[in-house]
């Protein structure tokens, strides 16, 4: 059975820039509209020039049936969190129709409707009933949701006084017991602590998959979407492009989609730069297994090369060319050489002319996230040609996405910046 | 056989508003054909959220009360020594105070009631962005608080009756029924502002402004006795005229006689702005969580 039929949705938004939101303005525009009109009664009504139109969502139409869990996902400004509000009512759709089955909640920030003065118990009544519940719900809930959240000590306390991380509790375990046939939920996981995250995963999963109740989840966190959805929608600038029920593969080709534009993956030499007798660096970047330049974000099982090229006009036996890799949140993981490769003393290669190295970027051992690989060229211990971390440096990057393995109970990004392959076995 | 053809009639209406049997058809321009039963719905969101503002504003207990009684007071001093002492006003066989309390009382309220109904969406600016409900119970819920204030300024007139050893006329049990224009008239214009006010801030000052002035044209300080016979129709263009004369009468009794063409006038304009202002503002609120 149908809960949710879409059909041809659009949502357009008028960009006034930053005009109107005066009432001089408006006085204004009404006396030069009049006047016009004045002139020449006929002439058709239109738009003022200083408005754009911007749609938002635009012929938009899916349908969902009851005890869906929809994973909608797409960057920032696809649209997604207009769809939702258009779904729960708060902004009117400027074309097409939403048919809903059921009592629709939406989630789209915990805590909505706070208040700091009132006291944890007041505010459980208010935020619920502001959320939809009844007070006989409310009241059959209330220890459930007191017990969920973890404050009991602090009930009879304004929630002013309560840590940020208490409010989040107190505010999600009130949502969680919504009993709507539809849910919809916007990233309201991407707050509270790793344990909390958990609790809560765990209990939409509850509500999913053991009540049978309809969810939109949109969310930007992939493990959460692959754990909790049966279904994936995609959106791109208002538009739909894919809905599929194989959510690993909706997962993948949003991550494909997602190779945001500030990830370099290969870096060519303008011309005259670090214009160095020892190592002149050419091309510093990232193939796949097939030499094709970087195009997607990479898997923890996939094969990842970096490659150097360079020219040498004065052969150095102290040469070294590697690259230092970098966290997302700019720690230093790692240096490493083309000199690391000598088994023994003297036995290295002196580079001459013009060279090519490759190295295989160790994706095993490397936890999820945005690496960033700064070139690193010295002759040992003399001089820097290429010194990373500078800031200068020829630097590409690349996105490690999760989850790490397929263990349902690897989900969310583990902390640390290493994570290691599977080794574990049963002996 | 009639209940029959009603029940047929009535589901003809319901399979066409929902194709296959959907609780809610979400179209552009689709005002909700059943307001009234979605109000319903939500009644008791509206008794939570006046419950909210009446438990914030009075949280701080004394400062909360204490407020309520000082405002008024000052304003009946002040009235009391400028209109009845220098203006030397007639006071209509009522002492002077009483004369402007019965006056401070309806006035306090529906000021009250219609800044707080103005502000009431820019204050509940975060929810309306985020969850859907009716939105004209937050202009509504918000008037509750001025219902306590109220109830707080009227024992302080008993009060100052007993303290003058003034009886109350007998139509004083008709109280209640002069509440409503006023009611009326704030939430109209409350419903205007606020709805005016998510897209226009200048509003927000606009609104204590205007009551300044509709104080002061308005019969609080005096009685609207001493306006000149042939003005006093268009004088009661202003609801609160009505109103206003209608507490007096009920307070002072037959010592002031009731304009009845002009408490009528009173009573249509208020009728009037209400209507217009639900209006505007049922126009308006799709487009809400757009703007605020």
């Amino acid at each position: 059975m149908l809960a949710i039929k879409v059909e041809n949705l659009g949502k357009r938004y008028l960009l006034r820039h930053q005009r109107h939101q005066r009432l001089y303005d408006l006085l204004g525009d009404y006396v030069h509209r009049i006047s016009r009109r004045l002139k020449n009664p006929l002439a058709e009504r239109s738009k003022p020039a200083n408005v754009e139109e911007f749609w938002a969502l635009r012929e938009l139409s899916f349908n969902v049936e009851q005890g869906d869990r929809i994973g909608i996902v797409g960057h920032n400004g696809a649209g997604k969190s207009t769809l939702l509000k258009v779904l729960s009512r708060i902004t009117d759709p400027t074309e097409g129709r939403i048919s809903l089955k059921g009592r629709v909640s939406s989630l789209l920030e915990v805590g909505t409707g706070f208040h700091p003065d009132l006291t944890g118990r007041e505010n459980i009544y208010l935020n619920a009933s502001i959320l939809g519940m009844r007070r006989n719900e409310i009241k059959r809930n209330f220890d459930a949701i007191v017990d969920f959240s973890g404050v009991e000590k602090f009930l009879d306390t304004p929630i002013k006084r309560y840590s940020s991380g208490m409010q989040v509790r107190l505010a999600f375990a009130i949502a969680a017991h919504l009993t709507s046939e539809i849910l919809i939920v916007d990233e309201v996981l991407a707050v509270g602590d790793m344990e909390f995250q958990k609790k809560c995963m765990g209990k939409m999963d509850e509500i999913s998959h053991k009540e049978g109740r309809t969810i939109l989840f949109v969310s930007h966190n992939m493990g959460a979407v692959l754990q909790l959805c049966k279904r994936v929608i995609c959106m791109e600038k208002g538009h739909l492009t894919l809905d599929t029920n194989d959510v690993n593969e909706g997962v993948q080709k949003y991550l494909a989609m997602s190779s945001s534009a500030n990830l370099v993956s290969e870096w060519k030499n303008p011309g005259n730069l670090y214009d160095d007798e020892n190592f002149k660096p050419l091309r510093f970047g990232l193939y796949d297994v097939y030499g094709n330049p970087l195009s997607a974000s990479v898997r923890h099982n996939d094969k990842l090369y970096v490659e150097i090229e360079g020219e040498v006009k004065e052969p150095a036996q102290d040469l070294c060319v590697g690259y230092a890799m970098h966290s997302q949140q700019g720690t230093l993981l790692f240096w490493t050489y083309q000199s690391d490769q000598a088994e023994s003393k003297n036995e290295l290669p002196v580079l001459n002319g013009h060279v090519c190295l490759r190295s295989r970027v160790p994706l095993e051992v490397l936890n999820t996230g945005e690496k960033r690989l700064d070139l690193s060229i010295n002759l040992y211990n003399k001089k820097w040609i290429v010194q990373p971390g500078s800031g200068e440096q020829p630097k590409i990057s690349f996105n490690l996405e999760g989850p790490l393995n397929p263990s349902p109970y690897c989900v969310l990004r583990r902390s640390g910046d290493f994570a290691i392959d599977n080794n574990w076995k049963l002996i | 056989m009639l209940h029959f053809g009603i029940r047929t009639k009535l589901k003809k209406i319901i399979m066409r508003a929902g194709d296959e049997n959907f609780d809610l058809i979400i179209e552009p321009n689709r005002t909700t054909a059943d307001f009234l039963r979605e109000l319903i719905k939500y009644r008791e969101l509206f008794f939570f959220m006046a419950w909210r503002d009446i438990l914030v504003r009075y949280k701080q207990t004394v400062v909360g009360i204490a407020w309520s009684v000082i405002r008024p007071l000052l304003s009946m001093i002040i009235f009391t020594v400028i209109f009845g002492r220098v203006a030397n006003m007639p006071n209509e066989g009522a002492p002077y105070p009483i004369l402007v309390f019965s006056a401070l009382l309806p006035w306090g309220y529906f000021s009250n009631s219609m800044q707080l109904s103005a502000a009431s969406l820019l204050h509940g600016g975060a929810m309306i962005s985020k969850i859907y409900f009716p939105r004209i119970i937050l202009p509504v819920a918000s008037v509750f608080v001025a219902v306590v204030d109220f109830l707080i300024s009227f024992v302080m007139l008993c009060g100052l009756m007993l303290i003058y050893g003034y009886m109350p006329s007998p139509l004083f049990f008709l109280l209640p029924i002069f509440f409503i224009p006023a009611t009326m008239t704030a939430l109209g214009f409350g419903f205007w502002f606020s709805a005016i006010g998510v897209k226009y801030r200048d509003f927000q000052y606009i609104t204590p402004f205007l009551l300044q002035m509709g104080m002061y044209i308005s019969p609080v300080g005096f009685s609207s006795s001493v306006i000149p016979d042939k003005w006093r129709l268009i004088y009661s263009l202003n609801p609160i005229v009505g109103v206003i004369d209608g507490f007096r009468w009920c307070i002072q009794g037959t010592s002031v006689s009731l304009y009845v063409p002009g408490f009528i006038i009173s009573i249509i304009v208020s009728i009037i702005i209400f209507i217009y202002g639900m209006k505007f503002f049922r126009a308006t609120e799709k487009s809400f969580a757009d703007y605020i």
